[in-house]
């Protein structure tokens, strides 16, 4: 699926661009692209690299096992697969903390630790099932403070910055059911055409 | 804001915790960091090679050639047809869409329907194809089984709440 939204994506723009006379732009953007993903590489590998490192500590220091036990019951219901006390829990439990308070930056390598460990459990380079979920958890966003739109709000001299925070958490809310109602139904889709 | 002392406590905690325990705070933070180079250099093709599609068929035009197309449809439902580009970049680039956002927020300002909706949508999903390109392309994921469609379902649930919300709170 990836391999098609890749090349349509390249594929559609050129083409476009032939008939569009938009060529010059598209030459332009593939190589600014290129060092835009460097940069980002970049900076990813900063955050990672420090994150990661502390989160080891963490880890040493029991921390990360105190967190998966404190919200065993919640997640068990989310990740049924990953059995008790796997380091992963404590990864996935940190990403989605993380994210509710809006540090992207911490959330991104505590994720992405965490898919590490769930492929250890899996051993397939095919996607298992609990990180589908995880991937669902983050792609709707558990936000609570939205900073960067704040921040922007404020920039551009609102009345109250802050005022579309309820609406933000009520909208997170929904979409993160939604995002874990529908991973779970095609789970079970998944389940049935196996047996079939 | 609260965001200022988060992290900070958080090192405070995570080093505070590691000494009364003994750990050798410093050793086992370069072991694990060596990890995150790892990722980093392993994360970069994926990436690399996602954003250029995403940009060429952004700068050919054929993404707001698209939208324009939808147009039609939003404007059914009472949404403002400006806020459409910023629904459909969302699930795509981050980038992007936070610079729409802005765009948006500086045009309408941040209090109007449009800014306040703007700014909901922005704050409530996430890059859905950002988000699966790291975390599959850092592990090594080939096959992505259906995340790809429950992710972008996920956003339009999320972008559909969000106009609803904002529609019954704000107008």
């Amino acid at each position: 699926m990836v391999n098609l939204i890749w090349a349509f994506l390249a594929v559609t723009g050129i083409i476009y661009a032939a008939f569009n006379g938009t060529m010059a732009e598209v030459n332009k953007a593939i190589f600014s692209t290129l060092d835009e993903a460097i940069m980002i590489t970049l900076s990813l590998a900063g955050v990672l690299i420090f994150w990661l490192g502390l989160m080891k500590i963490a880890e040493e220091a029991g921390l990360l096992a105190g967190l998966a036990k404190i919200f065993r019951p919640f997640v068990k219901r989310i990740f049924p697969e990953i059995p008790e006390n796997h380091p992963a829990l404590g990864y996935i439990l940190s990403n989605m903390t993380a994210n509710m308070f809006g540090l992207g930056n911490a959330a991104t390598p505590m994720g992405l630790k965490a898919m590490k460990e769930l492929k250890e459990l899996s051993g397939s380079d095919k996607a298992s099932r609990s990180m589908i979920t995880l991937l669902a958890i983050n792609t709707s966003s558990l936000t609570l403070i939205p900073t960067t739109v704040i921040a922007i709000r404020m920039k551009y001299d609102s009345q109250d910055p802050t005022s579309i925070v309820g609406a933000t958490i009520l909208a997170t809310i929904i979409s993160t059911i939604a995002a874990l109602l529908i991973d779970r139904y095609f789970h079970y889709k998944r389940e049935r055409a196996m047996r079939l | 804001m609260i965001s200022i002392w988060l992290i900070p406590s958080i090192i405070l905690l995570v080093l505070v915790t590691a000494t009364i325990k003994k750990v050798p705070s410093y050793e086992v933070f370069v072991e694990g960091s060596k990890e995150g180079i790892q990722i980093a250099i392993s994360l970069l093709p994926f990436l690399l090679g996602m954003m250029v599609s995403i940009a060429v068929f952004q700068a050919s035009g054929a993404m707001g050639a698209i939208v324009k197309l939808f147009e039609p449809l939003m404007s059914l439902f009472g949404a403002p047809a400006e806020i459409l580009p910023l629904a459909f970049i969302r699930p795509i680039s981050g980038t992007a869409a936070l610079s729409m956002t802005t765009e948006l927020i500086r045009t309408f300002g941040p209090d109007s329907f449009i800014g306040q909706l703007a700014s909901v949508m922005q704050g409530s999903t996430d890059t859905t194809l950002y988000i699966i390109t790291v975390y599959f392309g850092a592990v090594g994921i080939k096959r992505m089984g259906d995340a790809l469609k429950v992710g972008l379902l996920a956003d339009l649930v999320g972008i559909i709440a969000s106009i609803i919300i904002v529609i019954i709170l704000f107008s």
